[in-house]
């Protein structure tokens, strides 16, 4: 169970890939708690193991040793239809390149999370309206993703992570596609919705432009944690 | 229910790629309903034409009887006792003596099965009326192929030469009356219909037939001793063994279409699973498990049929519906071959057959369709998500 309002809880984690007749150990010895309404970022250059460990708080990826607690559940000992109900109900996902279905327009890209927990169709649209109105879109319902420019897919993603309301959106490099001003639309909104609504946002990046909106860097390097920073926001 | 909304979605999306294939299954759909629609008109026909004008309801053949050898005509002749020609008077049956002779059309020599059969019977649509005692010789009917193969016309007379009971040869001119036309071979060519009586005493076999045909209608069956019962089963076995063979070869085709249909499909399937590895890790990290994603995928690729079955119905009905109406002519010839056919064929459409075909078609197209998105179960949600090639 969450303590003290402890969403995620890290115990001596360690994740090995195997690589020929040897391993590669992406993580190594990681101990971190986030708790709820934080704003925080695993930052780090590439192949510091900071999306290995948003895959294994997401619940895609197994430690292979150690602990990874997410809202009381270990994420090692979760089968495969446990750990797509935690990721169906609680989790949100915004990735680098947006993953949008191409083939489902706005409207329906956004209501796709709602229709796997099964809700009728009125509690969707009314959702789905709620989260296109979060991120500035209601204009673009109808339009399909390759009719859309990336900071609009990227808003559509969030859109699609935040509506059904997740206590924790895990957010992998989602301004490496996007100019500046792009960027800064984006987090904007994160971090309004951060404000509002009290979910967790965690990103894996090395984009400065996300850096300086994060309000706790958790810094890694080589699979190890090196810094673990709160940022005191005004 | 979510796999069937889904893979609707995504089908409609699809947009070219899905109608492309739903075109191409739905082909196969309707020539696979209509090649079994015509052999079904066709066994339909044959059937209905060798019972209504050579097996009626069923024959007594006399015991020597064999059709397929001719050294056993001879024998093959047996007198009609008071039961069977009080049954022939109520018109329950039609006796036919049978014999082979000789004819002689314009001084060649043909071999021939004479036979005599009642002018008045009505058991079988043989038109055996014409065969009214003519002053000017014996009177006689045959079919257009005989006519056609030995360049007889009505009001021709040809000589015919024939062995009575004792053996001894007897010849004599009979007269062309009546030149009918029957979808039943066997009923024509190289036969020459007199009436019974004549035949009976040209052979010196007063009150003798070599076969009673039963009326249809009646349901007639008796025991006569003497006399070997052939019903329906017995006397259509050429029919449905012919039938059969041309139900395998058209089982060919079915194949090919099926084969090629089902190649687009699983080509479509393989192409879908190597190209929407990002949307399936998407699927995943949204909350499907890789169970989930693989019915998916499966009902996506099902569904095609479902579609096409669809489509099918929108143009092949009234196709179809056409076909069965206007019927399938016969190239001129075809039935010199022997085979019971009609000049027109027309395709008979059981509910059975639309609905079996339906669910050959959609159970394959499943099963096609589930090989390749196996795959799915095996691939890694993170590198899935990323599109990186599994």
């Amino acid at each position: 169970m969450m303590k003290n309002g402890q969403l995620i809880t890290i115990q001596n984690l360690i994740k090995d890939y195997p690589v020929g007749r040897g391993f590669f150990r992406a993580l190594n010895d990681i101990n971190l708690t986030i708790g709820e309404g934080e704003f925080a970022g695993l930052i780090g250059p590439s192949g510091s193991g900071k999306t290995t460990l948003l895959n294994i708080i997401g619940s895609l990826d197994v430690p292979t040793k150690g602990e990874a607690k997410v809202l009381g559940q270990s994420i090692g000992n979760l089968n495969t239809r446990q750990s797509a109900k935690l990721r169906n109900h609680s989790l949100g996902f915004i990735f680098q390149t947006y993953n949008l279905l191409p083939v489902y327009n706005v409207f329906e890209n956004v209501e796709l999370p709602l229709l796997l927990l099964k809700m009728s169709k009125d509690e969707r649209r009314k959702l789905v309206d709620q989260a296109l109105d979060w991120v500035g879109l209601q204009d673009k319902r109808k339009s399909r993703p390759p009719q859309l420019s990336g900071g609009e897919c990227q808003r559509v993603s969030i859109a699609r992570a935040m509506v059904k309301s997740p206590q924790i959106v895990l957010a992998d490099e989602p301004t490496a596609n996007l100019d500046a001003k792009n960027s800064h639309n984006i987090l904007q909104t994160m971090e309004k919705l951060n404000e509002e609504l009290k979910t967790t946002f965690i990103f894996a990046t090395h984009d400065d432009k996300v850096i300086q909106y994060l309000h706790r860097k958790i810094s890694l390097d080589d699979g190890h944690v090196v810094n673990d920073e709160q940022i005191k926001k005004q | 229910m979510l796999a069937l909304k889904l893979a609707y979605r995504n089908l409609m999306g699809a947009r070219l790629r899905t109608w492309l294939n739903v075109i191409v299954l739905s082909l196969a759909f309707v020539v696979i309903i209509w090649f079994k629609g015509v052999i079904n008109g066709w066994d339909q026909q044959a059937r209905r034409d060798t019972i209504d004008w050579q097996i009626g309801g069923g024959q007594y053949w006399q015991e020597n009887y064999d059709p397929y050898d001719p050294f056993s005509i001879e024998d093959s002749h047996a007198p009609m006792t008071e039961t069977i020609l009080k049954s022939v008077e109520q018109g329950e049956l039609a006796p036919i003596l049978i014999s082979q002779a000789t004819m002689y059309p314009e001084g060649r020599i043909q071999s021939i099965s004479l036979r005599g059969i009642s002018p008045d019977q009505k058991v079988i649509e043989l038109p055996t009326s014409y065969l009214v005692n003519d002053e000017n010789g014996i009177p006689a009917i045959i079919g257009e192929r005989t006519a056609r193969n030995n360049k007889l016309a009505v009001g021709d007379y040809v000589t015919i030469r024939w062995r009575d009971v004792n053996g001894i040869f007897d010849a004599d001119e009979v007269k062309i009356v009546h030149i009918f036309k029957t979808n039943v071979p066997v009923m024509d060519l190289s036969i020459v219909w007199i009436p019974l009586e004549k035949h009976q005493e040209m052979a010196g076999m007063p009150g003798e037939a070599t076969i009673l045909i039963t009326s249809k209608e009646t349901g007639f069956k008796e025991d006569f001793p003497g006399w070997n019962f052939k019903d329906h089963y017995f006397l259509l076995s050429e029919i449905r063994e012919m039938i059969e063979m041309k139900s395998v070869g058209g089982s060919v085709y079915f194949v090919v279409l099926m084969s090629l249909a089902m190649l687009a499909i699983f080509d479509t399937q393989v192409l879908s699973i190597f190209r929407r590895q990002k949307e399936i890790g998407t699927h995943i990290a949204l909350g499907m498990t890789q169970r989930q994603v693989v019915t998916l995928f499966t009902v996506e690729g099902a569904m095609h049929s479902v579609l096409a079955a669809i489509l099918a119905t929108i143009y092949g009905a009234p196709l179809l519906w056409l076909q069965a109406v206007v019927g399938w002519s016969m190239p001129a010839g075809t039935d010199d071959f022997g085979l019971t056919i009609a000049e027109t064929i027309y395709p008979a459409y059981s509910l059975a057959l639309v609905l079996g075909s339906t669910m050959i078609v959609l159970i394959t197209t499943t099963i096609v369709s589930y090989i390749p998105a196996r795959r799915i179960a095996k691939m890694n949600p993170t590198d899935a998500i990323r599109g990186k090639i599994q």
